[in-house]
C-alpha cells in the first residue's frame, strides 16, 4: 500500500517498512537513517555529513536488515517497501561498540562530538587493545603493502605531527577518521579543486596532497569547505588552533551571529563565532539552500578587517 | 579543469612512456598552455576526462619504463589526461607494484606468503637485502617463488620458482632467471584430452590459434551463435554452474539479470586478478589455453549482449599476460574478435587490463574503480553490478575458471554438465594443491571428491610428512585438521562442516609448518591488502594482527583468554560490518585455527 506525500514541489511516494517491530512510512528515496531518526531512534553517525553523499566508511550507523547476510549502513541504504529493520539488536550493538573502540584506539577523538556519550552507552573501551603507539613520525612516507610488525603489546595509532604550512588553517591528521568528506568537498561534490586525495592503502591510508607537498604548493584555494565538513577537528582555523594551544578557547562563552558575506553579490550566509568581542572563526549554515555551508576564501577567512583597530 | 601543477617536469623517457600510450600531445591536450598573446587556453577538457580509464595503463607505462612514478611524470600525466596531480598520486600510492620514490630499475619481488613459507622460503625477517617482500605470487606449486621486474625500454618480467636463497641473491645481483618450466608441469594430470577444463593444457601450443582450432576451438562459439543468446543462458542455467572465484553465485542467474537490463551498453569483465594466497588455477588456464578464455568470453558477451570485455589480469602474471596478449591479437586478426564475428552481426572486442599489486582489486566493484582510473576501493552494494557496474553500465563479472566451464556446457549440454558432481555442486572443479604433497599442482575433479582422494591424486604426502592442517580456500578460507580428510569437496559439505572451498585452495601443511607463523602471515596479509576505506577492516585487521602477536607470548596464561575474546569480537565486527568480502572474510582462517586446531590455549 502506498500513499502520496507532498514535500515542497515534489510529490514523493510513501514507503511502508518495519523498524524495531513498528510499521512506519517514509518518503521514497529517503535513507534508513532518515526513517529511523524520524521515528525517534537514536543512531550514532561519524562519517556522515548532511551536505556530502554518504561514503558509509565508518560503519557506526549499521542496522540489521532482515534477509541481509551482513548489517547495512543506514546512512546510505535507501528505504524499500517491506523492509524489516532492527536498530538495537545484539549484532548492531556489538558492531557499534567495536567501531567506537577501533576508532577510539587509533584516532584522537577528543574533539569529536558525542563520542564520550556513545562510548558509555555502548560500553566501548578503546584502551582494551593496548597502550597507544605509533611507528611513523611521518605517515606520508608509508610504503603501500608493507608495515611495521606489531610489538605484541601496544596498539598502533594514526598519530602524526600537526601540519602547519599556511596562515589560515591547520591539519591535525592524528584526529582524522577518514570520513572522506574533505576530499569530496574539495573535489567533485563541491569545490572541484582536487587539492587533496586519499593516498596509500589500508591502515596507512591518509589524506594528502600530491607527494604530501605543503598546501601552499598544492592546488588548495583556501575556501575552507573541508574545515566546514570535518567532523573531528582534524581541520581547524589557525585562530582556533592557536587559542586551544594557549588554553584560551572557550566555546561555551562564544556567541554565534548569522550575517551575509559583504564581499560579492552572491550573498552567502555566514555564521560568525565570537569570543570576547573577537571573531574567532566563520562557518556557514549547511542547510542553506544556495551554498550548503560552502564559502570562498574571502567569506571564510576575510574577517580580520572587521576587528582591526588603529594602533594606539 | 584549471589544473595547478606543482614543481617537477617529466624527463624525455617519462614523456615517451606516456605518449607511447596516449599518442603525441596535440596543442589542445595540454590542459592549460599560453597562446601567442600570453593568454591561458584550455580546450578539450571534457574530451580528455573521458580518457580517465587510461590512467592505470599510463602509470604502468611510466613504471615499466623508469621503475617508479616521479613528480614530473604525475604532472605530465595530469596535463595529458586532465586529472589533478593529487588524484593521480592517490591512485599511484594505492598499488604495491608502483612506487612514488625513486628506486632501482630492477626489482626482485620475493614471495613471503603461506605456501612459500611452508616450503622454507623467505619471511620478512630472512629476506635478503635488496629484495622486496611480496604477497602470494600464484606459483605455489613450485614454491618458493620470485618475480623479477626489470624496467626499461622493454620491460622484462621473469618468474623463478623454486628459488633458493643463493639464486635470489644472484637475481638481486642482476643475473637472469633460467627459462620458466613448461606450463603443463603445473597440471600433473595433463596431457589428457578426456579432462574437461584442462583438456588442451600441454597438448596445444598456447600461442597457436591453428592448434586451438584443431582441438575443438571455436566449436562452442559457432554452436552458441546457432542456438541463440537465450538458449545459451538456458544451457548455462541448466548446468547449475556457479562462480568459481569464491562466492559461488549462479552464473546463469547473473547472465540472465544482465541480459534483461533495459540499458543496452553493457560490459563483460573476466576477473583474472587471482591473488588469493595459494591460488594458481586461473594462471594455468590463461597460460596454457588462452584462446579458450577469449572464446568463452565471446560466448558470455554474446549471451548477455555486452559489446566490450576486459580481462582484469593481476600484474604479477607475466606469462599469462604474454599469452593472452598474443591470443587477443591473433583472434582479432582472424576475425574472432571485432565486428561481425564469424560473419554474424555480433561485435565484441577485448582489452587486457593489468592490475598493479592489489588483492582488493579482485573484488568485483573494486575492479570497476580500478579500470575507471580511481583507487581500487570497493563500492557499496546495492546497486549491484548487473544493474550499475563498470562506467555505470550493467556488467557481468566472471572468474576465469567459471568462464572456462562455459565451453563444455555449450559443446555438450547443461544437462550433461549437471550430471557431474553432487546434488548441490554441479560439474567440474579445479583445486590448487600445494604444500607437503609429492605432485603439487592444479587438479580437475568432479565436485564430491574427498580431500583424501585429492591428496592421493597429487601422489600422496611427501615421504615422512604427516598432515598437521589443510588450508581450504586460501587466506579467506579456513583450516581443517587431519581428521577431516574424508570431507567431500562440495559447496554444501564444506558449508556443513563449517568451512569453505573458496577459490579451490588445498594447501597441505605437514608437521614442519609453524602454524603460529602461518596465522601471523595471514593477519599481516589482510592488513597489507585492506583498501582502508571502512573502519572494521582498516583498523580491525591491525588489531587482529596485534592480538595474535600478544597471544604468541601469552598462550596458556589468563591473558590469552582476553585476547581470544578480543579476536572473536574483531571477527564478528569485520564479518558483520565491513563493506566488502575482504573484511568480511579476514578472520575466517584465524577463527578456524583457533576453534578447530586450538593453536592457542587460554
Amino acid at each position: 500500500m502506498s500513499t502520496q506525500v507532498t514535500t515542497g514541489l515534489q510529490v514523493r511516494k510513501s514507503i511502508e517498512l518495519t523498524i524495531d517491530g513498528k510499521k512506519i512510512t517514509a518518503p521514497e528515496g529517503s535513507t534508513l537513517l532518515d526513517a529511523c531518526r524520524a521515528s525517534g531512534k537514536e543512531i550514532p553517525t561519524l562519517c556522515y555529513g548532511d551536505t556530502i553523499t554518504p561514503k558509509n566508511a565508518c560503519r557506526v550507523c549499521m542496522v540489521e536488515l532482515e534477509g541481509s547476510r551482513t548489517l547495512v549502513p543506514s546512512c546510505s541504504r535507501k528505504v524499500e517497501a517491506g523492509m524489516v529493520v532492527k536498530t538495537d539488536s545484539e549484532r548492531t550493538t556489538h558492531s557499534r561498540k567495536l567501531v567506537l573502540e577501533l576508532l577510539g584506539s587509533s584516532v584522537d577523538l577528543s574533539l569529536t562530538k558525542n563520542v564520550a556519550k556513545w562510548n558509555q552507552s555502548y560500553d566501548a573501551k578503546p584502551s582494551r587493545f593496548g597502550a597507544p603507539s605509533y611507528h611513523h613520525d611521518n605517515r606520508d612516507d608509508a610504503v603501500t603493502g608493507h608495515h611495521h610488525p606489531p610489538d605484541g603489546q601496544t596498539a598502533e595509532t594514526v598519530h602524526q605531527p600537526v601540519k602547519i604550512d599556511n596562515a589560515l588553517y591547520i591539519r591535525d591528521y592524528s584526529k582524522c577518521i577518514l570520513c572522506y568528506q574533505c576530499v569530496d568537498a574539495c573535489g567533485e561534490q563541491w569545490q572541484n579543486t582536487f587539492a587533496i586525495t586519499t593516498a596509500g592503502r589500508g591502515f596507512d591510508t591518509r589524506i594528502s596532497t600530491e607527494f604530501a607537498v605543503d598546501l601552499t604548493d598544492s592546488a588548495c584555494v583556501y575556501c575552507g569547505n573541508c574545515i566546514q565538513v570535518c567532523p573531528t577537528g582534524a581541520l581547524m582555523f589557525t585562530s582556533e588552533y592557536d587559542m586551544r594551544q594557549a588554553g584560551t578557547w572557550n566555546e561555551p562563552e562564544q556567541t554565534q551571529t548569522d550575517t551575509i558575506c559583504p564581499y560579492c553579490g552572491v550573498g552567502c550566509a555566514l555564521t560568525l563565532h565570537v569570543q570576547d568581542n573577537t571573531i574567532v572563526k566563520v562557518t556557514s549554515p549547511s542547510d542553506h539552500s544556495v551554498t550548503h555551508g560552502n564559502l570562498c576564501i574571502k567569506g571564510r577567512f576575510g574577517f580580520q578587517h572587521v576587528q582591526n583597530t588603529k594602533p594606539e | 579543469m584549471d589544473l595547478k601543477i606543482a614543481s617537477g617536469t617529466a624527463n624525455a623517457e617519462e614523456r615517451q612512456a606516456v605518449d607511447s600510450l596516449l599518442g603525441q600531445p596535440s596543442e589542445t591536450s595540454q590542459g592549460a598552455q599560453r597562446d601567442e598573446s600570453g593568454l591561458r587556453v584550455s580546450r578539450g577538457g571534457g574530451e580528455l576526462r573521458k580518457l580517465r580509464h587510461l590512467l592505470l595503463p599510463t602509470l604502468h607505462s611510466v613504471n615499466d619504463r623508469v621503475g617508479f612514478i616521479s613528480r614530473g611524470a604525475i604532472n605530465y600525466i595530469s596535463q595529458r589526461l586532465d586529472i589533478a596531480p593529487a588524484e593521480i598520486y592517490g591512485v599511484a600510492t594505492f598499488y604495491a607494484l608502483f612506487d612514488t620514490n625513486e628506486r632501482p630499475a630492477r626489482q626482485v619481488h620475493v614471495c613471503i606468503d603461506l605456501a612459500c613459507r611452508a616450503a622454507s622460503g623467505c619471511t620478512e625477517e630472512t629476506l635478503p637485502e635488496g629484495a622486496i617482500p611480496s604477497p602470494c605470487l600464484g606459483t605455489c606449486e613450485r614454491a618458493p617463488s620470485v618475480l623479477v621486474i626489470e624496467t626499461g625500454v622493454t620491460v622484462r618480467q621473469e618468474v623463478l620458482a623454486p628459488a633458493t636463497k643463493t639464486q635470489i641473491a644472484e637475481l638481486i645481483a642482476g643475473k637472469s632467471a633460467p627459462t620458466e618450466q613448461p606450463i603443463a608441469q603445473a597440471a600433473p594430470q595433463t596431457p589428457d584430452k578426456s579432462l574437461v577444463l584442462l583438456s588442451r593444457i600441454g597438448i596445444v601450443d598456447p600461442l597457436s590459434i591453428v592448434d586451438y582450432e584443431s582441438n575443438d576451438g571455436y566449436k562452442a562459439l559457432r554452436k552458441a551463435f546457432a542456438i541463440g543468446a537465450e538458449n545459451v543462458i538456458a544451457e548455462v542455467t541448466a548446468s547449475g554452474l556457479v562462480g568459481r572465484g569464491g562466492a559461488a553465485f549462479s552464473t546463469g542467474r547473473k547472465w540472465a539479470a544482465v541480459a534483461s537490463q533495459p540499458v543496452k551498453t553493457r560490459y563483460l569483465i573476466c576477473n583474472a586478478d587471482e591473488s588469493e594466497p595459494g591460488t594458481f588455477k586461473d594462471r594455468v588456464l590463461m597460460e596454457g589455453d588462452p584462446f579458450a578464455m577469449i572464446e568463452s568470453m565471446t560466448i558470455a558477451a554474446f549471451a548477455t549482449g555486452c559489446q566490450h570485455g576486459y580481462i582484469y589480469l593481476r600484474g604479477e602474471y607475466p606469462r599469462a599476460l604474454r599469452n593472452l596478449t598474443n591470443a587477443v591479437e591473433v583472434a582479432r586478426n582472424k576475425k574472432y574478435l571485432g565486428n561481425n564475428i564469424l560473419d554474424t552481426d555480433f561485435n565484441f572486442d577485448i582489452t587486457i587490463f593489468r592490475g598493479a599489486g592489489a588483492y582488493i582489486c579482485g573484488e568485483e566493484t573494486a575492479i570497476f574503480n580500478s579500470i575507471e582510473g580511481y583507487r581500487g576501493e570497493p563500492r557499496n552494494k546495492p546497486p549491484f553490478p548487473v544493474e550499475v557496474g563498470l562506467f555505470g553500465k550493467p556488467t557481468v563479472v566472471n572468474n576465469v575458471e567459471t568462464l572456462f566451464n562455459v565451453l563444455p556446457i555449450i559443446n555438450d549440454s547443461g544437462e550433461k554438465y549437471a550430471s557431474w558432481g553432487s546434488t548441490g555442486s554441479k560439474g567440474k572443479k579445479l583445486f590448487c594443491v600445494s604444500g607437503a604433497v609429492n605432485k603439487p599442482g592444479v587438479y580437475e575433479v568432479n565436485f564430491g571428491a574427498t580431500l583424501r582422494e585429492l591428496i592421493d591424486l597429487a601422489d600422496g604426502l611427501k615421504p615422512g610428512s604427516q598432515i598437521q592442517a589443510v588450508l581450504l580456500g586460501g587466506a579467506a578460507g579456513g583450516f581443517v585438521g587431519p581428521e577431516d580428510l574424508d570431507l567431500e569437496l562440495t559447496l554444501e559439505a564444506a558449508r556443513a562442516a563449517g568451512t569453505t572451498l573458496g577459490s579451490g585452495v588445498v594447501m597441505v601443511l605437514d608437521q614442519s609448518a609453524n602454524m603460529v607463523d602461518q596465522l601471523q602471515r595471514i593477519a599481516a596479509f589482510f592488513r597489507d591488502e585492506s583498501c582502508g576505506q571502512c573502519v572494521p577492516c582498516r583498523v580491525g585487521t591491525v588489531r587482529q594482527q596485534e592480538a595474535l602477536a600478544r597471544l604468541v607470548k601469552s598462550s596458556g596464561t589468563n591473558n590469552a583468554a582476553i585476547d581470544l575474546q578480543l579476536l572473536r569480537d574483531l571477527g564478528q565486527v569485520m564479518r558483520d560490518a565491513s563493506i566488502c568480502g575482504l573484511g568480511q572474510t579476514a578472520h575466517n582462517a584465524i577463527d578456524s585455527a583457533l576453534t578447530r586446531l586450538k593453536v592457542f590455549s587460554a
